[in-house]
C-alpha cells in the first residue's frame, strides 16, 4: 500500500468550488425524499449523503476530457463532473429532459458531453467497461484517463477480479476508486470480504493500492490526482479505497437499522462539508458569511432545477421505440404486415 | 383455511421444508440478518442458524456454482438470487453447470436445488432491474422452471421443488409478493408440471403464468361483459409444460391467446402456440395469437413502463382479433 503524500492545501478559489460541490450534492440528495414520497421520483433510489468527498474529490482530479464511470449510487458524482442539477432532476422525475431522456431513471445517468459514461445497476458490471474506456484512449494514443466507482460489495464479483487482471495486463489508464461505505444493503463488510482491508486485493495484479480517508476531500483529492498523473503518463492503473460512510439507508425503502446509533454518529462527526468548512475558516481563507452564502445560492440552484424538472414534459408515447437500435428501420427486414403485436 | 400472502406463502414452504429435511439450506445475499430484500426469508435464521441460512457476499455465479457443488454431494441448496436480472451473472453457471451436470456425466450424479429469484416489471426500476426472463430458462433442457401465482401454489410448488431431485429455478413475481389468498392447512404439496385452470370458459383459451393470469382474469373479466367466455389456464410450469390441459382447453373453446410478461419475440407463447397448432390444428377456428412485453429495455418513466408491460385491454384487443 502507498499513502498519498500530505495535501497541501489548494488555492482559495479552489476550495470553495470543492465546498460548493459537496453542498450543492447534499442539498440535491436530501431533497430526493420528499420528492419521493410525493410521487414524482419513482423506482429505486440510492442516495449518495456522507459519501460527496469522494465523487468531489475525483471530479477535480481530471480534465474535461477524461471520463467517469459510477454505479447506481451516482446522482452526486455527475453533479461533481459538472453535470447540471436540472437535467439529473429531470431524469429522476422520468422527464424528456432529463439526462437520459427519462429511460434511465436514478440508477442509469449519462451525460455524454461531460464524458460521464453512465451509472449501472448490476454490482460490478461496469468494471470491464472502464477496461474498455481505457483500451480505447491506448488505442488512440490519447492520454486521457478514466476514473471508475462502485462500492465495496462490488469487489466479491469476478468480474472485479477480470477487470483488475485486464487493465493490469494492458495497463490501461483507469484508476479504480471503491467507496468503501462499510455495507453491501445489509451485510457489512467484514461479513462479506475475507478481506476486510479492500486496497489489498489490488496486490494479486501488482497495482498499486492506496487507502484514502473518503471523508476529507481534500486527500481524496489528492490520492486521484496522483494516479491520474500516473495513468496519464502510461503508468498504468491505480487501485483507491476510499473510507466512507453513507449517511442514509442503502435505498430509500431501507431504514439503515443494522447499523448501530453509535456507529452512525461518530462517522457524522466526520462528515466532509462541516469539515471543509471548519478548515477553511480557521485557516482564514473563508468568513461563515461566505459560505452561509454559497449554500443560499446552491438551495437556489436546486429550487430551480426541481422547478425545470417539474415543468418538462414527459417523454411522448413514441419514445417507447425509440434507440433501440441505431440503424433506421429501413435496414431492418420488417415481418409481414399484421405480424407484429405491437408499435 | 388461512388467507397470506404469496411471501408467507413462500416463506412456510422454506421453513417446513428445512424442518422436514436437514439437508435443506438457504443461501444468498442480505437472506439471514437483513431477513431478504423482500422478506421472503424473514425468521429463518433465527430459527435455523448460520449453517443453514447464509449470508454470501454479491456473487452471483459463486452462489449459483458453490450450490450446485453442494447439491452434487447431497445437499439441497436453495440459493435466492436478489431479482432474476441477476441471474444473468450467473448465468454460465446456471446453463453450463447447474443444468447440464446430470446428463453430461451420465446420470452419475444428481443437482437437486432450487433457485429462487424474484423478477418482473411495473416498478420504475430500468432496463437492468425490471425482466422476466422464462423464455431464457425454459430454452435450457435440464432446468425445472416454476413460476407462480397465488399464494396457494406458491407453497405447494416450492415444497415440490424443494423435493424433486432436478434443478428447478423458481421464479417470482415482485409484484405479487403481498398478494393474498387461501392456502390449506397442512402438508400442501403442488405437483411440478401441472397447469391448472383459473377460469373456466368456452369462447377462447387464455394461457398465462405469474402476474399475466391476473392480466388474464381482468381481460376475461371484460370480455365477459363483451359476451365473451374466455378460459384462464394457468400454466405454472413452463418446464415441465402441461400441454395436455392445453389442448384439453383449447378443444373446448378452440381458440387460443398466450399472454407473457416476458419479451415477445422469442418467448414462450410461441413455444406454446406452436405446439398447440402442431396437436389441434383441426380444431383452431383461428390463429393463435400472442400478447407479450414490448421489445424493447425496460423505460424507466413511468407511462412508457405501462406501455412496455401486456395490460388486460392489450388482452382483449388481440382476442377480439379471433371472432
Ligand atoms: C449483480 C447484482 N447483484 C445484486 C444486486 C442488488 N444490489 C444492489 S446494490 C447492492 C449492494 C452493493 O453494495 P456496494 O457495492 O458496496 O455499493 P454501495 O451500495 O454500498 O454503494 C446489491 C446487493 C445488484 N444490483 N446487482
Amino acid at each position: 500500500m502507498t499513502e498519498p503524500k500530505e495535501a497541501g492545501l489548494p488555492e482559495r478559489e479552489e476550495l470553495f468550488t470543492l465546498y460548493r460541490d459537496m453542498v450543492r450534492i447534499r442539498l440535491f440528495e436530501e431533497a430526493c425524499p420528499r420528492l419521493y414520497s410525493q410521487g414524482k421520483i419513482g423506482g429505486f433510489l440510492h442516495l449518495y449523503s456522507g459519501q460527496e468527498a469522494v465523487g468531489v474529490g475525483v471530479a477535480h482530479a481530471l480534465r474535461q476530457d477524461d471520463y467517469m464511470i459510477g454505479a447506481y449510487r451516482e446522482h452526486g458524482l455527475l453533479l461533481a463532473r459538472g453535470s447540471r442539477p436540472h437535467e439529473v432532476m429531470a431524469e429522476l422525475f422520468g422527464r424528456q429532459t432529463g439526462c437520459s431522456h427519462g429511460k434511465g431513471g436514478s440508477m442509469h445517468l449519462f451525460d455524454v458531453d461531460r464524458r460521464f459514461m453512465g451509472g449501472y445497476g448490476i454490482v460490478g458490471g461496469h468494471l470491464p467497461l472502464a477496461v474498455g474506456i481505457g483500451y480505447s484512449i491506448l488505442y488512440q494514443e490519447g492520454d486521457q484517463v478514466v476514473v471508475c466507482l462502485f462500492g465495496d460489495g462490488a469487489t466479491n464479483q469476478g468480474v472485479f477480479h477480470e477487470a483488475m487482471n485486464m487493465a493490469a495486463l494492458y495497463h490501461v489508464p483507469v484508476v479504480f476508486v471503491c467507496e468503501n461505505n462499510g455495507y453491501g444493503i445489509g451485510t457489512s463488510v467484514r461479513r462479506a470480504s475475507a478481506v476486510e482491508e479492500l486496497y489489498k486485493k489490488s496486490c494479486a495484479y501488482q497495482t498499486p493500492g492506496v487507502k484514502v480517508d473518503g471523508m476529507n476531500v481534500l486527500t481524496v483529492l489528492q490520492a486521484v490526482s496522483e494516479a491520474v498523473v500516473r495513468a496519464r503518463e502510461g503508468g498504468g492503473p491505480t487501485y483507491i479505497e476510499a473510507l466512507t460512510y453513507r449517511f442514509r439507508g442503502h435505498s430509500i425503502s431501507d431504514p439503515g437499522t443494522y447499523r448501530s446509533e453509535q456507529e452512525r454518529r461518530l462517522w457524522k462527526e466526520r462528515d466532509p462539508i462541516p469539515r471543509l468548512a471548519a478548515l477553511m475558516t480557521t485557516q482564514g481563507l473563508a468568513t461563515q458569511e461566505e459560505l452561509a452564502a454559497v449554500d443560499a445560492e446552491e438551495k437556489a440552484l436546486l429550487a430551480e432545477a426541481i422547478h425545470f424538472a417539474e415543468e418538462s414534459p414527459d417523454p411522448p408515447r413514441e419514445e417507447l421505440w425509440q434507440d433501440i437500435y441505431a440503424e433506421p428501420w429501413p435496414a431492418v427486414i420488417l415481418p409481414e404486415k399484421g405480424t407484429i403485436p405491437h408499435g | 383455511m388461512a388467507e397470506i400472502t404469496c411471501r408467507e406463502a413462500l416463506n412456510q414452504a422454506l421453513a417446513e421444508e428445512m424442518e422436514r429435511d436437514p439437508r435443506v439450506f438457504i443461501l444468498g445475499e442480505d437472506v439471514g440478518l437483513y431477513e431478504g430484500s423482500f422478506k421472503v426469508t424473514r425468521g429463518l435464521l433465527a430459527r435455523f442458524g448460520e449453517k443453514r441460512v447464509v449470508d454470501t457476499p454479491i456473487a452471483e455465479a459463486g452462489i449459483v456454482g458453490l450450490a450446485c457443488g453442494a447439491a452434487m454431494v447431497g445437499l439441497r441448496p436453495v440459493p435466492e438470487l436478489m431479482t432474476v436480472n441477476f441471474a444473468i451473472v450467473a448465468l454460465d453457471q446456471i446453463m453450463n453447470h447447474v443444468a447440464k451436470v446430470r446428463y453430461m456425466f451420465g446420470g452419475q450424479v444428481e443437482v437437486p436445488l432450487v433457485i429462487r429469484a424474484p423478477g418482473g416489471g411495473g416498478n420504475q426500476l430500468g432496463a437492468q432491474h425490471s425482466h422476466s426472463l422464462e423464455p431464457l430458462f425454459m430454452h435450457c433442457p435440464g432446468l425445472r422452471v416454476v413460476a407462480p401465482s397465488v399464494p396457494a401454489d406458491a407453497k405447494g410448488l416450492l415444497k415440490s421443488a424443494i423435493r424433486c431431485r432436478d434443478p428447478v429455478i423458481f421464479l417470482e413475481h415482485e409484484g405479487l409478493y403481498g398478494v393474498k389468498g387461501e392456502v390449506p392447512e397442512g402438508e400442501h404439496l403442488v405437483q411440478l408440471g401441472q397447469a391448472d385452470i383459473k377460469r373456466p370458459g368456452r369462447d377462447v383459451t387464455l394461457i398465462a403464468v405469474s402476474r399475466m393470469v391476473y392480466v388474464c382474469l381482468e381481460a376475461a373479466e371484460m370480455l365477459a361483459g363483451r359476451g365473451i367466455a374466455a378460459e384462464v389456464v394457468d400454466l405454472r410450469c413452463l418446464n415441465p409444460l402441461d400441454m395436455a390441459t392445453v389442448i384439453a382447453s383449447v378443444r373446448r373453446t378452440h381458440r387460443a391467446v398466450t399472454v407473457e410478461e416476458s419479451w415477445l419475440t422469442g418467448g414462450w407463447g410461441g413455444e406454446v402456440a406452436v405446439r398447440i397448432m402442431e396437436a389441434a390444428f383441426d380444431e383452431l377456428d383461428a390463429p393463435v395469437l400472442r400478447v407479450g412485453g414490448a421489445d424493447v429495455p425496460m423505460p424507466y418513466n413511468h407511462e412508457l413502463e405501462k406501455a412496455a408491460i401486456p395490460d388486460a385491454e392489450a388482452v382483449c384487443r388481440r382476442v377480439e382479433e379471433l371472432f
